[in-house]
This record gives C-alpha cells, sequence and structure tokens, in this order.
C-alpha cells in the first residue's frame, strides 16, 4: 500500500459549541501515519464529539483541520472518506444475513456485464487479501451470522483497509471481547502500524491502552489536558489525567456499619453460565459493589434476581425468608427493584411523560374504584421531582425530552415512590455527565442510609472502588471474591475479575 | 380530546358539507339514519381492531369472525330454535375463544400477529363456508324475534340501536383505555415491552386481553350484522371489514407500531370511512370506485397527520433548545 499518500493530520484550536454545552474547547492534535494514539477521557469528556468532526457527521464551531497541508473548516463525511479516515464502531455495523465479502462491499458491489449483476468471484478475490492482512481465519464466503465478535471487529477493520484507509478510529473495540480475542486484536493494532496506518484507539481499558499505544492523548471537559509519551503511559498517570483528582475522593461513608443481611442469594445459576453458580449475601444500608468483566455475566445475574432473565437454580432470600421471583412482578411486590443497565430499553418508556413513567410499576395504588387519579399521580411524580432534583419544566411532559442523568432519576423516581428494600443499579451512570453522576452516588448513599441494600452493578473502575463500601467480584458467572474496603484496589479487582486468587492481606 | 381527534372531527365537517351543497339528501333523516346504523356496525369491531392495534399488534380475521359467528348465530336462533339470549351467549363465547387462541399464540408461542390472524382469516372463513356447504344461512320465512330485532335494528327517535350499541362500547372503552390501569398498562406495553415487563406489568396478560376484547367486539358486531342483513352469505360476509377495521383505527390515530390511539379517535375514524361511502353514493361516483376514494382520502389523511407531527417535534425542540439558551 505505498502508493497511498503518507498521513499528515492535524486538528488546530477545534471548539464546538452545542446549545448551552461546550463540547470541545480549542483542542489541537496531530496525527501522523503509522502512529496509535489512544484517546482517553471520561464519559462526555468530548471524545465522540472529535470523533464525529473528523467522521464528518459533525462541523466545528471553530477551529482548523490540515489534511495533507490543505485546510479546512470541516469536513463532509465524503471529504472525510476520501481521506482516508474510517471507524471501527463500539455497536457493530455488520449484517449478519449476509456473507464477509457482501459486507465488505457493501454499497460499492462489484457489477459485470449489460444487467450489471453482482460479480462474486471479483468481490471474493478482492476480500482475500484484505482478510489475511488483518489475520482473519475465516472466508469471504462465510456467512456473518457464523462470525464470533471477535471476528466481526476483524471484518469491520478489513472493511476499513478496503477502502484504503489511512487512519482507522476505534471505539471501545474490545469491550464485548474476551481476553485472547483482545489480544488477537492488539496484534492486528500492531500489523497495521507496521503497514504505516495510523489509528485513533478509545477505550477505558486502560492496560489495553498501556500495552498498545505510541502516546495518549487526554480530554476532560472537552479540553485537551496533555499527552502522554509512550513511556509515560502508566495507570496511574492516565487516570490522574482524566478524573484530575485522587479515586477515592468520591467516597462518602455510611452513616452507621451495615451488619444485617438483607438479600441473600444462594447458589444462583443463570443461562448465559449454566455450569456455574453465584452465592452472596447484600446487607441492609451498605452499597455493594459488583465489579467484574465485561461478559462476567453480572447483568444476567441481576435480571435474574428481578425476574426478569431466567434464573436456572438457586435460591433468593429477602430478610430472611425465601422468595419464589418468577417475573418481575414478584419481586417488585417484594421491594426489590431494579434500575437496568440499558435505561431507554428497559427503565423507562421515553415517549411517555415522566409522571406516567413514575407511576408506572405501582398503578393500581393511584387508582378509586379502577379509575386512576391523575390528581394523585401528578401529586406523587411532583414530590419525587423535587426530592431527586429531577430538571424538567413539567412533570407531564415526554421523558424523551430530558437528559440521560434526568432520565436515570425518573428510573429511580419510580421505585423511590414504592417501598425499596433492595435496589439493583446496572451501571447507573452509563452516558451520565459528571454532575449528575455525584447527585446519583449521593442518592444511592442516602438510600443506604436508610436502610436499604444497595447492589451496584458497574463496569466503571473508578465507580466501583470510589462509591462502594465492598466489592464482589464476578468472572464466568462465579463471585470469585470479596474486598472490604481496605482493600480497595484497582489491581486486586482486576485479578479477581481475571480469576487470579489474592494473596492474604 | 387530543389535537388529532378535534382535526378528524373538522375533516368530518368539511366533508360533510361538502357533500351536502352537491346533494341536500345528505341531511335528510333517512340517509342520516341509514348512515348511523353503518357507523355503529362498524364502529363497533374497529374499537376492537384499535385496542389490538395500540399493543403493536393487528387482526386480520375480525371479516372471517364475523362471517363465521353470524352463520352460526343465524343457525342456532334459526334453524336449531335456541332461545335468543342463549344464542348470544354463546356467540359472545366463542368471540372469547378465538381472542384467547389468538393472544395465546401470540404471546406464548411467539408467533407474529400477522401470521397467527392471517391463518385466523382463512381458518373462520373456510369453516363458516363448509358448515354450512356454501349457502347461505337465514332465518325461516316469517319468523320474528320482537326483542332482539328492537335490541339490534330498532330506533329509539330515529336514531338506530346499533349506533347506540356503539356509543355504549365507545364510553365504555374510553374509560378502560384512558383512566384505567389496564389501559395505562396497554399503552405502555405497545410503546415499549421490555420496559413495561421491567416495570412489573404482566405483558402477556395485556396482550391477550387487548385480542380477546377485538375478537369479543367482532362477535357482537357479528349479530348485528348478521339481524341487519338478515340472511349471512358465508363467503361474502363481512370481506374486507378487518381492513375497514384498521382504516378506521389509523385514521382515529392509532400507531400501527403501537402505543398511540384513542377511543374518539378510532370512532371518528369509522365515521368518516362511512361519510366517504356515503358520498360516493349521493354524488353519483360510480359505486366502482369506492375503494378507491377510500384509500385516496385514508393516504392524504395520514400523510397529513405526518406532516403536522414533523412540525409539532419541530416546535417542540426549538423550544427545548431555547430553554437550554436561556439557562
Amino acid at each position: 500500500m505505498s502508493a497511498v499518500h503518507e498521513l499528515d493530520l492535524r486538528l488546530e484550536g477545534v471548539t464546538k459549541v452545542y446549545p448551552g454545552v461546550v463540547a470541545l474547547d480549542d483542542v489541537s492534535l496531530q496525527i501522523k501515519a503509522g502512529e496509535v494514539i489512544g484517546l482517553l477521557g471520561e464519559n462526555g469528556a468530548g471524545k465522540s464529539t472529535l470523533m464525529k468532526i473528523l467522521g464528518g457527521l459533525i462541523a466545528p464551531t471553530s477551529g482548523k483541520i490540515i489534511l495533507d497541508g490543505q485546510e479546512y473548516d470541516g469536513f463532509d463525511v465524503k471529504q472525510s472518506q476520501q481521506a482516508g479516515i474510517a471507524f471501527v464502531h463500539q455497536e457493530l455495523n455488520v449484517f449478519d444475513n449476509m456473507d464477509v465479502s457482501a459486507n465488505i462491499f457493501l454499497g460499492r458491489e462489484k457489477v459485470r456485464g449489460p444487467l450489471r449483476l453482482t460479480d462474486r468471484k471479483a468481490m471474493n478475490d478482492l476480500a482475500r487479501p484484505l482478510l489475511e492482512r488483518v489475520g482473519a481465519t475465516f472466508k469471504p464466503e462465510t456467512m456473518v451470522s457464523t462470525l464470533s465478535l471477535a471476528e466481526r471487529q476483524l471484518l469491520e477493520i478489513a472493511k476499513a483497509l478496503s477502502v484504503n484507509a489511512r487512519l482507522v478510529i476505534m471505539d471501545e473495540p474490545t469491550s464485548s471481547l474476551t481476553l485472547s480475542e483482545t489480544n488477537m486484536l492488539l496484534k492486528v493494532i500492531a500489523d497495521l502500524k507496521t503497514q504505516g496506518i495510523a489509528v485513533v484507539y478509545i477505550s477505558h481499558r486502560l492496560s489495553e491502552v498501556e500495552e498498545c499505544v505510541d502516546r495518549a492523548v487526554v480530554l476532560r471537559d472537552g479540553r485537551n489536558v496533555g499527552g502522554l509519551a509512550r513511556e509515560e503511559v502508566t495507570h496511574d498517570a492516565m487516570i490522574r489525567m482524566m478524573i484530575g483528582r485522587d479515586l477515592k475522593s468520591l467516597y462518602t461513608p455510611p452513616a452507621a456499619p451495615a451488619t444485617k443481611p438483607i438479600l441473600s442469594v444462594k447458589n444462583l445459576s443463570i443461562k448465559s453460565k449454566p455450569d456455574h453458580t453465584a452465592s452472596f449475601d447484600l446487607m441492609a444500608g451498605e452499597i455493594l459493589g459488583v465489579a467484574g468483566l465485561i461478559g462476567a455475566g453480572r447483568t444476567d445475574l441481576a435480571e435474574a434476581i428481578f425476574g426478569a432473565g431466567e434464573k436456572l437454580g438457586g435460591e433468593i432470600s429477602l430478610d430472611g425468608a425465601t422468595l419464589e421471583i418468577k417475573s418481575p412482578s414478584d419481586a417488585i411486590a417484594a421491594g426489590l427493584y431494579l434500575v437496568p443497565e440499558d435505561r431507554k430499553r428497559a427503565g423507562l418508556i421515553l415517549e411517555f411523560p415522566t409522571l406516567e413513567n413514575v407511576t408506572m410499576a405501582s398503578l393500581p395504588a393511584y387508582t378509586t374504584h379502577g379509575i386512576v387519579s391523575q390528581r394523585r399521580q401528578m401529586a406523587v411524580a411532583e414530590a419525587q421531582r423535587k426530592a431527586l432534583g429531577i430538571k424538567t419544566h413539567d412533570v407531564r411532559s415526554a421523558a424523551s425530552e430530558m437528559s440521560g442523568g434526568n432520565q436515570q432519576k425518573v428510573v429511580l423516581a419510580k421505585w423511590l415512590s414504592m417501598n425499596p428494600k433492595v435496589i439493583i443499579f446496572d451501571e447507573p451512570t452509563r452516558g451520565i455527565d459528571v454532575g449528575a453522576k455525584a447527585e446519583i452516588y449521593g442518592l444511592m448513599r442516602s438510600l443506604a442510609d436508610r436502610g436499604v441494600g444497595v447492589m451496584m452493578i458497574s463496569s466503571d473502575m473508578e465507580e466501583v472502588i470510589g462509591v462502594s463500601d465492598r466489592i464482589v467480584v464476578m468472572k464466568d458467572g462465579v463471585i470469585t471474591g470479596e474486598l472490604p474496603r481496605l482493600r480497595f484496589s484497582e489491581s486486586n479487582v482486576l485479578n479477581l475479575a481475571v480469576g487470579k486468587v489474592l494473596e492474604e492481606a | 380530546m387530543q389535537k388529532k381527534d378535534i382535526g378528524l372531527g373538522v375533516l368530518i365537517i368539511v366533508v360533510g358539507a361538502i357533500v351536502y351543497m352537491r346533494n341536500p339528501l345528505f341531511l335528510s333523516p333517512i340517509n342520516l339514519g341509514n348512515t348511523a346504523n353503518l357507523i355503529g356496525l362498524f364502529g363497533l369491531f374497529a374499537i376492537g381492531q384499535g385496542f389490538v392495534i395500540m399493543t403493536g399488534g393487528i387482526d386480520l380475521s375480525v371479516g372471517s369472525v364475523i362471517a363465521l359467528l353470524g352463520v352460526l348465530f343465524v343457525d342456532m336462533v334459526g334453524e336449531f330454535g335456541v332461545p335468543w339470549p342463549a344464542a348470544v351467549a354463546v356467540t359472545i363465547g366463542l368471540g372469547v375463544l378465538i381472542g384467547l387462541a389468538h393472544g395465546i399464540l401470540i404471546t406464548r408461542f411467539r408467533l407474529q400477529p400477522f401470521v397467527v390472524t392471517l391463518c385466523g382469516l382463512l381458518i373462520y372463513r373456510g369453516i363458516a363456508r363448509g358448515y354450512t356447504a356454501e349457502s347461505t344461512a337465514g332465518f325461516p320465512f316469517g319468523s320474528s324475534y320482537p326483542q332482539l330485532e328492537w335490541l339490534t335494528i330498532g330506533r329509539s327517535f330515529g336514531v338506530p340501536h346499533s349506533f347506540l350499541a356503539m356509543l355504549i362500547v365507545a364510553a365504555v372503552m374510553w374509560v378502560v383505555l384512558h383512566h384505567t390501569v389496564f389501559g395505562r398498562h396497554l399503552c405502555a406495553v405497545g410503546k415499549n415491552e421490555e420496559a413495561a415487563r421491567f416495570s412489573g406489568i404482566n405483558t402477556r396478560f395485556v396482550t391477550i386481553a387487548a385480542y380477546v376484547i377485538c375478537a369479543v367486539l367482532a362477535s357482537i358486531a357479528a349479530i348485528y350484522f348478521a339481524m341487519f342483513t338478515k340472511s349471512v352469505q358465508p363467503s361474502s360476509h363481512g370481506n374486507f371489514y378487518e381492513l375497514y377495521a384498521i382504516a378506521a383505527a389509523v385514521l382515529g390515530g392509532c400507531s400501527l407500531r403501537g402505543g398511540e390511539g384513542s377511543v374518539i379517535g378510532i370512532v371518528l375514524g369509522a365515521v368518516l370511512l362511512q361519510e366517504l361511502q356515503n358520498l360516493v353514493n349521493l354524488l353519483g361516483i360510480p359505486s366502482s370506485l369506492n375503494f378507491a376514494v377510500m384509500g385516496a382520502v385514508i393516504l392524504m389523511g395520514v400523510l397529513a397527520d405526518q406532516q403536522f407531527a414533523a412540525y409539532r417535534s419541530r416546535k417542540n425542540t426549538e423550544r427545548a433548545l431555547g430553554l437550554l439558551q436561556k439557562q
């Protein structure tokens, strides 16, 4: 691919202002051929805005993009593609009803003959060397539905190469990969580098970043807060730059030490890990962090406890009494609630007014002779709005008009308007800005102090370590260890998450 | 009343005014009475269809249910001398069973509503034709059932009882949909079944109930239609009625994606459809163009609604942005 012009891409003083928010503030960045750059930052730090500018989806408010010596005020999608910028997204954009080569050439199909029929042979022949370059073992004719997630990722990279990409931007490419698949991907990145292709690697998995990047750039609150050279890229340095403060400053200790178990889970087995079982206790008044790698079965565990997912075996008891939970309504009747991982899918009905969302799980309580009283719904929703600081001009307006943090508060209000004994939070602050995060943590703590058992599943290390009173770590459907607050550390959590045994402290 | 309902009401009045100006017979008591009767008959099962559509489903079997239950009802009363209240109970009971079957196949066995009720459409029609051996089911010559006839085809002060029955059903269903827990749950399931389930709503029950409501209203409509036509021709009775019901529901603001709709809207949709039928007759348009006129009006209505909705959401976005900028 020596025919391809060497990449020289610079961003200078790029600023993007949305109404009320400065998403990017005077960011400069240079990307050169054959360079692997780690782009770091918390959610909402401006990473995706920056990537959208490079992809031509949005134009910067001010600043310049300089590509191969030519200045642009902003790209459009076509210019971005012509510049050889390709994306490998977190959510894969592959079609599993087609074969590999059809995916690679989607929208650019090779055709032959006067009828312009698709030329499968030509596409397969072109696809083969591309797949070889990314180290894929599958064939152009393979159906995508038979590929693993990691293989699909490789397919995406091959697709990027097929358009002569000079810069591949990978957004959380390993978030759903296993460890060995991740290692394979890191090798592919190293290969791309030797082929002179630049890679921007966005990931929260700092050990991967440490392993594969030539240098790191850190964004915080829309600003470029600095870079780290190869030898400076360490866990601690990255975290310090990303959050600009110490890890443990989030923590508020409980009002009183928690001693009495409120929820006991014994030998629970879940559908995705049928051969394994999990057991743990949750104390009344504590925040129990549940850590683990993605795919460890934490969400399945939570949904099985809540009755929304399948439970193959095991026993759940609440306040000492065994609970038979067959559906969410059983769990809800017992005071066991779940704030689900994907709030737009399972947490609330976006098109519905806030007040309907708040009262949805307990509507029968708002009726007189079978007729729902909107006045009472309104009163409760108003009370929750005030108590939780939900920012909306009217509880009768649709939840879709709110920010993510406020939507999450609405989900929480639904349960707080009832009588919680245990609340399971699954990734409670995903996609929520820093300020709202702190408010959610505060609410969790005040719940715990009221004697509620709070269980928090989180993949955000800072959050698990910063908020929990105790941490259990899960791997492949099994609780592999438990950490008291004194032993909290990223390495302890990670070691348990990958199945290592910790030495006794 | 929702904004959509008001828009539809205005459309009905405008179309009515135009027809009246071209042909004053439109507002004659005879024409109004006949049209009201048809509105009642079609409105009855359109409301049920609306409930199913609000769950995000569809019931294609309505016309065939009306034919099959109509044949059975006429036969029970006319042929076997079953007392009519018992025959009504049996007919409605069969409606419940049909609705349960649809609902269970859709929720427990996870079949698609379109497929389940398409099979229903074929099966019920086939049974009706097979049962009667293609012959028309009718009441014996000279027989009469004064109470049943008063309830179904009778009139009070010139208002057909079918129309009154529809109004009563509509009023009940309006309360059910807009003011009971079940109604809220129905909208929730139609809009986001997963979130509804995670809120502890028994989504299967809600869905099955919608299909039962639909089939029960179709069974009541079957009795009214049988009494209105006095005889039931099994291969043509009720043909395409499911499409009238779907059309009325869609005109009335039900989204085929589920979660949206109003009973008033569905009734107004049924009114507009019959008004258009009437328009074709009164304005001397060849009746063969009947469907074409209806299709064109529905298309325009839905298109206009779409444009309004887009306009409203643009306004909303602008307002939200304005609020943000003030902060």
